[in-house]
């Protein structure tokens, strides 16, 4: 299959090298789980249990709440402890509502009722079941997978994209998870497709991936619907607008959906995730997780269960050392800074970092020299300088106009400054200005709604009082003329 | 272990740096530099010391009067640059003072009244260049034959000071015209170009740099050569300089072919002058040329098109200091007009139509 090209990315070094080539280990059960309540795209989920109550492995905690939400398991079998606030791997470091799990040590399994035959089941019933087992996009879009499927079969999506291209850097939890669990991907991507009704998938895996490539190509040798695609390492060749770019030249269109191209991108956690679900009716419990960085002491991919702290993740792998300047979760282009190790993983969670000063290649920024390294780098086609320079002039107006909506953040630009510009600050403090003035917006229209309501009110009032009026005055002067005409 | 929680996104970098690539683009100079001085003697090397020391402390003293970080505003480079990319543009034993006003022009009336590094509109060199060809034309048009070094006629270290000061008489008697103004002077006595170049130029020695001419312009093999590696080391891209060569190249060649004893050809064009000065080290500059490779494609084009029109027409037999500050000009316009066409949207900004569906894609 000819590999069309998208415009721009970087190549920063993958780092792979620190964790790939050690199995998944499976993190031994911590004395406690952190599970926050939103842990996806849309409306956090709605607790079901109560304090001090106690739980089997796989129990429901917490339901789905909407039509875009995602439902919430127990990792293991234990005692609910609180309901509460709890450090969240969230931008603004504020607390969500969590719940918290201690664990009993038994892994008492719950009843599990798996289908006998995936395929015997409706489309339908499929994205139900991925639904119930809280699965969502494993790359970190948290996005409910089961909305996803859904749409997309009633889109007519013709191919299924199962994103194996893990760009990050440092990141190897996918890499591992295709040499060592190929096989269940495959079951996994042949029970989407019978969800989606597609006649076709495409595996698409970064040729810095060799081994998974050759295990994946192992693996669906049988099925003549799956084909394994390798691309050209280029960071942000994992992100679905650019890998749909990739694979077929065309472009989602500006503020549609990926299915508006025929495609529907679906990373191969969480074709895993849906073989687990349907094979075994295990709900997402657990995924892999990278635990890398250059002050960790021995990264690797650890098999973790949702609600881990990331500290219990660091100290299984020896420790985070003195020269850690930053901890992330998820990859160092796109990754979330944490304020502290105890932030506890999510579904989404591909990756804990601790990085050092080198690593980090933090620098004072230096005045813009124009030089346009960010132009070329940006995959959208944008015009970072420019915006930042809207930004700098609060001119939220010219950054909408240069095409903010369209940035998502891959931070190309950024990385590739040589002023070292934390363009992505700007662009996120533009976003959180323009939300605030979309808000103040809407509050004025309401509040001016509100007033028109009110002096139409007092219109109608007026209006009554003066007819009630005119009918009183109407009625005197009937009973003065009857008065006259009894005179008479 | 000291966190930062609030560091944006992306927690990585490709390592580059202003200072780096400034540092580049000096290495890069570096080879012509030093022909120059060899090929010109003492007074050379002391107007390249003097320009360059002009623009450090012009540059010092207005981050000082800004109130800016001196220091972290001297690391960058850019002034260092600025005088280096002066000197060689101007004629080799030119006085200190042509050095002095032209590096302290460039710093403080080309960058630093428009805001310090990267605000110009203008390059600094060529604004200080077109400012001193304007205001010393007797001084800026002073050339004189190559005297190497260790030759018999090159002045001593005293002497070489005396010309830099303009106390010597070593400079009577010793100028002659550069190639270019050659060729301007007998072309507009009407002298076909065929008796106007035996005796003056050779294709061999200008493209070595063994000829009259500014200070570091000479060579245009060196030039080329550092041009050539800066691409390689991508501190620059190909778009300005093939844009502005090819240009030459294409207008050079159709007139040399309709009238060969009125135009002189090709060669020549691009082997004398500022032109590959011009083409890889000057409109090259970040600040004064356009973001999008489009944009730079259409400013490279401007700069060649108006040197080949100066050269032949205009008022002076070089033009690319005219040119690069005539399309600097021009830069706001060109960036604001010519953009890349954003992922999902048609060139107009609207979102894309939604592709045809229910076809597969070749596979």
């Amino acid at each position: 299959m000819r590999l069309h090209d998208f415009r721009g990315g970087v190549h920063p070094p993958g780092q792979k090298h620190l964790s790939a080539a050690r199995a998944i280990e499976s993190l031994p059960m911590p004395p406690r789980l952190y599970l926050p309540l939103q842990q996806h795209a849309g409306g956090p989920a709605l607790p079901i249990v109560t304090v001090g109550q106690r739980v089997g492995k796989g129990e429901l905690l917490a339901q789905a709440q909407g039509a875009t939400s995602a439902p919430l398991h127990a990792p293991t079998s234990g005692t609910i402890m609180a309901i509460g606030e709890f450090t969240a791997p969230h931008p603004s470091g504020l607390p969500l509502p969590t719940i918290t799990l201690e664990a009993d040590g038994a892994e008492r399994w719950i009843e599990r009722e798996p289908p006998s035959d995936p395929f015997s089941l409706s489309p339908v019933e499929v994205a139900v079941r991925v639904g119930a087992a809280g699965i969502v996009g494993m790359g970190g879009a948290n996005f409910p997978s089961a909305v996803k499927l859904d749409k997309a079969r009633q889109a007519g999506v013709h191919t299924l994209v199962i994103n194996g291209a893990e760009c990050e850097p440092y990141m190897s939890c996918d890499d591992r998870l295709m040499r060592e669990r190929a096989t269940d991907i495959v079951d996994g991507i042949a029970i989407m497709l019978h969800a989606v009704q597609a006649p076709r998938a495409l595996i698409a895996i970064e040729n810095n991936k060799p081994e998974a490539i050759e295990a994946m190509r192992t693996a669906c040798r049988s099925d003549t619907r799956i084909e394994v695609l390798s691309l050209p390492s280029r960071y942000p060749a994992g992100s679905a607008k650019q890998l749909i770019q990739w694979l077929t030249g065309l472009e989602t269109p500006a503020g549609g959906r990926g299915t508006d191209t025929g495609l529907l991108v679906h990373n191969v956690g969480t074709a895993y995730a849906v073989h687990r679900a349907l094979r075994y009716g295990q709900p997402l419990i657990s995924r892999i997780v990278t635990v890398s960085g250059g002050a960790v002491a021995e990264p690797r991919n650890l098999e973790v269960p949702l609600g881990a702290l990331a500290a219990d993740l660091f100290a299984y792998c020896g420790g985070v050392g003195e020269d850690c300047v930053r901890l992330l979760m998820g990859g160092p282009m796109m990754g979330q800074p944490l304020p502290c190790a105890e932030t506890p993983v999510i579904k989404g969670t591909n990756g804990v970092l601790a990085l050092t000063l080198a690593e980090v290649g933090e620098h004072h920024s230096s005045p813009c020299i124009r030089c346009g390294h960010c132009v070329e780098a940006c995959p959208m086609g944008l015009l970072p300088v420019e915006m930042a320079n809207s930004a700098r002039r609060e001119d939220w107006s010219g950054i909408q106009a240069l095409g903010l909506s369209d940035c998502m953040a891959c931070g190309s630009c950024a990385y590739s400054c040589p002023s070292h510009i934390p363009l992505l600050q700007y662009f996120a403090f533009a976003r959180g200005q323009l939300a605030e003035q979309r808000r103040e917006e809407s509050k004025a229209k309401k509040i001016r709604m509100l007033m028109e309501q009110r002096q139409a009110r007092f219109a109608r009032q007026e209006q009554a009082k003066a007819e009630a009026a005119a009918q009183r005055q109407a009625a005197k002067k009937q009973r003065t003329v009857v008065a006259v005409e009894d005179d008479d | 272990m000291n966190i930062n929680p609030l560091a944006s996104a992306p927690h990585a970098h490709d390592g580059d740096s202003v200072s780096r690539l400034m540092g580049f683009v000096l290495l890069a100079l570096l080879p012509a530099t030093l022909y120059g001085v060899v090929l010109f003697g003492w007074p050379a090397l002391n107007l390249l010391a003097v320009t360059v020391l002009a623009c450090l402390l012009c540059e010092a003293g207005c981050l000082w009067l800004a109130g800016r970080a001196v220091r972290l505003g001297m690391l960058d480079g850019s002034a260092l640059l600025t005088g280096v990319l002066l000197a060689l543009s101007l004629p080799p034993w030119a006085p200190w003072w042509i050095g002095v006003i032209g590096g302290g022009f460039a710093i403080v009336v080309g960058k630093q009244v428009f805001g310090g590094t990267g605000q110009n509109v203008f390059n600094p060199a060529m604004l200080a260049r077109v400012m001193l060809l304007v205001s010393f034309p007797v001084e800026m048009t002073t050339w004189l034959e190559p005297r190497p070094w260790f030759s018999g006629s090159a002045p001593s270290f005293l002497e070489g000071w005396a010309i830099t000061l303009g106390h010597s008489a070593m400079t009577d008697g010793v100028t002659g015209a550069t190639i270019l103004g050659h060729v301007r002077t007998e072309l507009g006595l009407n002298h076909p170009i065929e008796q106007i170049l035996p005796g003056h130029y050779q294709p061999a020695l200008a493209a070595v740099g063994w000829t009259g001419g500014s200070l570091g312009e000479t060579s245009a093999v060196l030039i080329l050569l550092g041009g050539l590696w800066l691409m390689w080391r991508r501190a620059i891209t190909w778009h300005i300089p093939v844009a502005m060569l090819s240009t030459m190249l294409v207008l050079a060649s159709s007139l040399y072919w309709v009238h060969p004893e009125r135009f002189a050809d090709p060669l020549l064009h691009l082997l004398s002058g500022s032109l590959m000065l011009g083409a890889f080290f000057i409109a090259t500059d970040p600040v004064t040329s356009p973001i999008t490779p489009g944009g730079q494609v259409v400013f490279g084009i401007g700069c060649g098109v108006l040197v080949y029109i100066i050269r032949t027409w205009g008022g002076y037999p070089e033009g690319v200091a005219f040119a690069v500050v005539l399309m600097n000009a021009t830069t706001p316009l060109i960036d604001h007009y010519l953009r890349p066409r954003i992922y999902g949207r048609t060139w107009r900004g609207q979102p894309r139509p939604i592709p045809l569906r229910g076809k597969s894609h070749d596979a």
